[in-house]
């Protein structure tokens, strides 16, 4: 898996079956940390919002706490019963919010030193696939079906179906839309307050493996890895025009774009020549060799401007649609 | 000059002094002594100068130079690695003469009293400096923990006075009865002369309201020595100057300059005696120009004084008063002082204002029988040895003090706290640690006390007995079990002990048993018995009950009387489920075929976030009063389908598991390592077990109509993970094994308007007959608790 470093996209993480994390530049391509410290494949990573701490999750069924800077392993969370599938912070980085296959999404407190999760959030009847924070929600996706909704505000939790298992939900930017991406080749856009279906986006192959989706930095763009090894993007409104696929067919299978956070200051939004565009490799291609040889996993990370895909083919890659435009 | 030469010359001449001896002949005229030559000596032949006025002068260092006859060169310097020169910490007298520690010198050393041998008793002169330093000081208030510091030395006088009981603050001489009321001097006799002084009247004053009983005595009053100043100046009687300390310690800007009160004496008697303590005049001598500017308190000289602080007006003058104005006799000074002192000087909050009317109290009624006399009343512990005096004090206070109250709290035992603290006394009988032992210790004790052993007897014979119980034959045994348990009985079986709940039967035969027992028909007791058993039988379970009582009698009164009852019991056929499900999936399944999302597909529920998450979140706590976390819950039947239905996590693994082998062995030749979430073509084939049989049960049901379609579909495609929940919503039973089949639903049967279209007509009648109405479908849970069992049971074996 991949993620862009939430606040300015400076960094970028990738954490694979080699048990470790490693930070990258994104730009130049170069690795800047290795964290060691995970008994089994690295599943899930996520930074905090000061980049100072990053959390990941593990197939050892732990949740760890790294201090970005020493690459020490602060905390290490143990109480999930099988592998941890996906890892949040919250907005202060004082709760870890781990989703895992034993069902239950996990909250753990950095702040104290108490070892047990401050709430287990056991609702769902199967794995947890996902699971994203806001200021006061907990979003998650299981394979039961169903995307939850905890509102702590509220106090109140809204159980969406969808049917096919969730492989992968998130938040829209401005807080009013749950995408939602399941296991029949959908991806499906409910508003958050109602529920209800406010978009539907096929056209990627998504059956087998958990594929992430993502909407871009302005809500303009929703996008999707496929099992065909491309990325995906629709635009929003407009679903059936905005079928825009990008990598290069045959390299393997994408798995976690990523949307990039940072200068979402371009005032015109990426059109799907652009994106063509970037399918044909007409930009500056920067390629992060990532040294692990079964990396499995590869993300891409799509923003205004830019977009960050890593994958089976061992390749984090970085397009900068700035370049091309 | 007189001239002695003629007598008749000199006759009217007045002569002086003595005359200059003659000179001698060819005897030179002495030169006069110059005046640099004209030196004074000491003693010691040393020079003197005069420089010490009226001392005789004193010359310091080499010819009144600082220096020495060598100069500079220190006498002790000694330079050594071993010996260093000695650090001497050298006083102003190593600086001195000795001229200069004689009597009139500037350091005279003469016999002074030592403050072994000084009056501890509180000086009022420094007293009161230090009162005014601590006010003036940079930190107000720190001279005042000079006295906590100070040591306690206390001289021999008075140590001695207070050995004959003299205390302090009081005066000295014997004690004496309080006088009756002094006479006031009748207003109508003119008294001449000088009034008293104020602090005499005050405190004849004082005595007269107090109540005074017979044989109390009072130490004399001390006597503040009379001050016996002279007047000197010329001011009038009764003159007091502006008061100083407004001008000098800044209180002026702070308070209200009140020219006509004629200032606070307590003031300027301070300042007075501050003024003698600190050895110098401050110069105020009643002029209101205050401070001169050799006075070193002129932080405030330049303070700016404004006319707003004055009064311009002559106000406040009631007309009484006008014939005295600011020089009033004291009666109507104090009266106004009595006012402002009432009156709140601090800053007023905003909104507020000062109360109007003084609101004042009367005092508490007293009781009829109250004394205001204090009797002491020594406590002597219980186990002195002094017998004389114990006996004394109670003669005196009528009363010994050798109640539990007034023992030290190490010495009670639990009960006298527990009814000191006021708590619930224990319930059951208070258990004896004679229980817990051995019966030959408990022999020995027998043999040791003597004195406890009928009380002992009582309470080891059941106990003894019981150990040395022999069922010999039924019809016995209720007399040898009645009579130990006789009264022990008292509250049995009127509380929810159950022992055979699982034979409602026998409990009930049981309970009827107890019943008998304690109303003492012991010939009644086989009748509750079950007719049907043999003789042999009988006597057991006769036994057993005993036994029962017996238990119920010894875990109620000794142990459960040690234990609060659990809040929740620990009831075995409970569960605690949570009070809302998300279900209906197969409507919900629907509303996704027909992509009508929102309402119809979406569950709502109370969800309670842990208190710590909140506050990690900045969120306010939703349900603040609540102690719930997650989902409220609601305790369900264990043995109830719908729990069955709703618990799907133990298949979960197992079918994951399972599934997993198969897929690795599925894709042991494909490079790429399938995730959970993968679902092979063959799998898809491949059904399950469990869904194999529903299927094959569904089959028999819906010969003529279509199966429900997303049945099939959840079966065909989703064998894998979400097959337990399937599991959950659809379970086939055959309750009278007639080949019917029930398809029973997890929650109260919804009409579902669209009929056919999902479900067999026919199930759903009967479903809805078996569900709508929950106590029933209860009841016939329990009846189909055997084929639940068995169907699980069925599931196991298919799966392994």
């Amino acid at each position: 898996p991949l993620k862009a470093n939430p606040v300015d996209g400076n960094y970028c993480l990738t954490c694979g079956s080699d048990k470790s994390l490693k930070l990258w530049n994104p730009h130049k391509g170069t690795l800047l940390r290795t964290y060691h410290g995970h008994g089994y494949e690295v599943l899930d990573a996520a930074g905090s919002f000061d980049n100072s701490q990053l959390c990941s999750c593990s197939a050892d069924k732990t949740v760890a706490l790294w201090d970005v800077a020493t690459g020490q392993v602060v905390r290490k969370f143990r109480g999930h019963a099988g592998k941890v599938s996906c890892v949040q912070f919250n907005e202060e980085a004082t709760v870890i919010v781990s989703g895992s296959i034993d069902s239950t999404v996990r909250c753990w407190d950095c702040r104290s030193r108490r070892p047990d999760p401050v709430q287990v959030l056991d609702e769902a009847k199967d794995g947890v696939s996902s699971v994203k924070v806001s200021d006061h929600e907990i979003l998650s996706g299981s394979v039961d079906g169903r995307v939850r909704r905890y509102d702590l505000r509220a106090g109140q939790l809204y159980s969406d179906y969808v049917g096919s298992p969730i492989t992968s939900v998130c938040f829209s930017k401005d807080g009013q839309c749950v995408l939602a991406a399941s296991l029949d080749s959908t991806l499906r856009l409910l508003d958050k307050d109602t529920g209800e279906l406010l978009g539907e986006y096929t056209g990627h192959r998504s059956t087998t493996y958990k594929l992430d989706c993502v909407l871009s930095e302005q809500d303009t763009h929703v996008g999707s890895a496929s099992e065909d090894g491309k990325v995906y993007f629709w635009d929003l409104v407009e679903v059936s025009r905005g079928l825009t696929k990008t990598a290069e067919p045959g390299e393997g299978i994408l798995r976690h774009p990523q949307a990039h956070p940072g200068r979402g200051c371009d005032p015109r939004p990426p059109t799907c020549s652009r994106w063509r565009m970037l399918s044909a490799r007409r930009s500056k291609t920067t390629r992060v060799r990532s040294s692990l040889p079964e990396m499995m996993s590869r993300s891409s990370v799509a923003r205004d401007s830019t977009a960050l895909a890593c994958g089976l083919w061992l390749l984090t890659r970085v397009w900068a649609a700035a370049e091309a435009a | 000059m007189a001239a002695e030469s003629s007598d008749s010359e000199e006759e009217d001449l007045v002569s002086y002094g003595s005359a200059l001896p003659a000179l001698q002949e060819g005897e030179r005229i002495k030169k006069p002594v110059p005046l640099q030559e004209q030196t004074v000596k000491d003693g010691k032949g040393r020079y003197q100068r005069f420089h010490g006025a009226f001392t005789g002068g004193f010359s310091a260092g080499y010819f009144n130079t600082v220096g020495t006859k060598e100069g500079w060169t220190p006498s002790s310097f000694i330079s050594s690695r071993q010996k260093r020169a000695d650090k001497t910490i050298l006083g102003p007298e190593d600086f001195m003469d000795e001229e200069d520690l004689s009597e009139f010198g500037i350091a005279p050393k003469d016999i002074t009293t030592t403050d072994d041998f000084a009056s501890k008793a509180k000086d009022r002169i420094k007293e009161k400096a230090r009162q005014i330093a601590g006010v003036v000081a940079a930190i107000p208030g720190t001279t005042a923990f000079d006295d906590l510091i100070g040591p306690s030395k206390i001289t021999i006088g008075v140590e001695l006075l207070r050995k004959m009981g003299w205390k302090e603050g009081q005066g000295i001489g014997p004690r004496i009865k309080r006088k009756p009321l002094r006479q006031k001097p009748d207003p109508q006799v003119k008294v001449y002369g000088c009034a008293l002084p104020p602090g005499l009247s005050e405190g004849s004053e004082d005595e007269e309201d107090e109540y005074q009983p017979e044989n109390v005595t009072f130490a004399p009053k001390d006597v503040m020595p009379v001050d016996l100043t002279p007047k000197e100046d010329v001011h009038g009687l009764g003159y007091k100057g502006l008061d100083p300390t407004q001008a000098l310690f800044g209180i002026s800007g702070r308070e209200h300059l009140n020219l006509f009160t004629g200032g606070s004496e307590k003031t300027s008697d301070l300042l007075g005696d501050l003024r003698h303590s600190k050895g110098r005049k401050l110069g105020i001598t009643g002029q209101a120009f205050g401070v001169g500017a050799l006075e070193e308190e002129d932080d405030d000289i330049y303070a700016t004084e404004t006319l707003s602080k004055y009064d311009t007006v002559l106000k406040d003058e009631e007309p009484g008063d006008g014939l005295y104005g600011w020089t009033a006799p004291k009666q109507y000074k104090s009266k106004k002082r009595f006012e402002t002192e009432v009156k709140y000087i601090g800053k007023i909050l905003d909104g507020f204002s000062l109360a109007s009317k003084s609101s004042t109290y009367p005092p508490p009624d007293l009781p009829r029988d109250y004394r205001p006399v204090h009797y002491f009343r020594p406590v002597i512990a219980a186990g002195n040895e002094n017998y004389h005096l114990r006996k004394a004090l109670e003669q005196s206070t009528g009363k010994l003090e050798n109640d539990t109250t007034q023992q030290s709290r190490h010495t009670l035992n639990a009960s006298q706290r527990r009814d000191r603290l006021g708590e619930t006394v224990l319930k059951g009988p208070a258990p004896s640690v004679l229980e817990y032992l051995s019966e030959k210790d408990r022999e020995r004790l027998k043999e040791v006390k003597q004195a406890s052993e009928q009380q002992m007897k009582v309470k080891m014979l059941p106990q003894q007995s019981q150990n040395r119980f022999q069922p010999t034959s039924a019809n016995d045994a209720p007399h040898k079990w009645q009579m130990f348990l006789g009264g022990q009985l008292a509250n049995a079986g009127s509380s929810d002990f159950k022992p055979f709940a699982r034979n409602p039967e026998k409990q009930k035969r049981y309970e009827s048993f107890v019943q008998s027992l304690k109303q003492g028909q012991k010939d009644m007791l086989e009748h509750y018995l079950d007719p049907s058993m043999t003789e042999w039988e009988r006597g057991r379970e006769q036994e057993e009950f005993f036994r029962a009582a017996m238990f119920y009698k010894s875990s109620n009164s000794t142990l459960s009387s040690r234990f609060t009852r659990a809040k929740y019991e620990d009831d075995v056929d409970k569960v605690e489920v949570p009070r809302d499900q998300e279900n209906d999936i197969d409507d919900k399944e629907s509303a996704v075929k027909m992509k009508m999302f929102g309402k119809l597909t979406r569950d709502k529920f109370e969800w309670h976030p842990e208190k710590l998450l909140c506050k990690r979140f900045n969120v306010p706590d939703p349900y603040p009063d609540s102690s719930i976390v997650g989902l409220p819950k609601v305790k369900r039947d264990k043995y109830s389908v719908f729990n069955f239905l709703t618990l799907p996590e133990a298949t979960t693994s197992v079918t994951q598991a399972t599934n997993e082998r198969i897929q690795q062995n599925n894709n042991l030749n494909s490079k790429l390592k399938p995730s959970r979430w993968d679902v092979s073509d063959k799998e898809k084939e491949k059904k399950d077990s469990i869904s194999e049989f529903i299927s094959l049960a569904r089959s028999k049901v819906d010969i003529q109509q279509q199966p429900p379609v997303p049945m099939t579909e959840e079966c065909g495609t989703e064998t894998n993970e979400t097959l337990p929940s399937e599991v959950g919503t659809w379970l086939c039973l055959n309750l009278k094994g007639n080949g019917t089949f029930f398809f029973l639903q997890k929650k109260k049967q919804k009409k579902h308007k669209n009929k056919g279209k999902h479900k067999n007509k026919k199930s759903e009648k009967e479903s809805s007959s078996d569900t709508e109405d929950s106590s029933d479908s209860l009841s016939d849970m329990d009846t189909t608790e055997n084929l639940l069992k068995r169907s699980q049971i069925l599931q196991w074996i298919t799966r392994t």
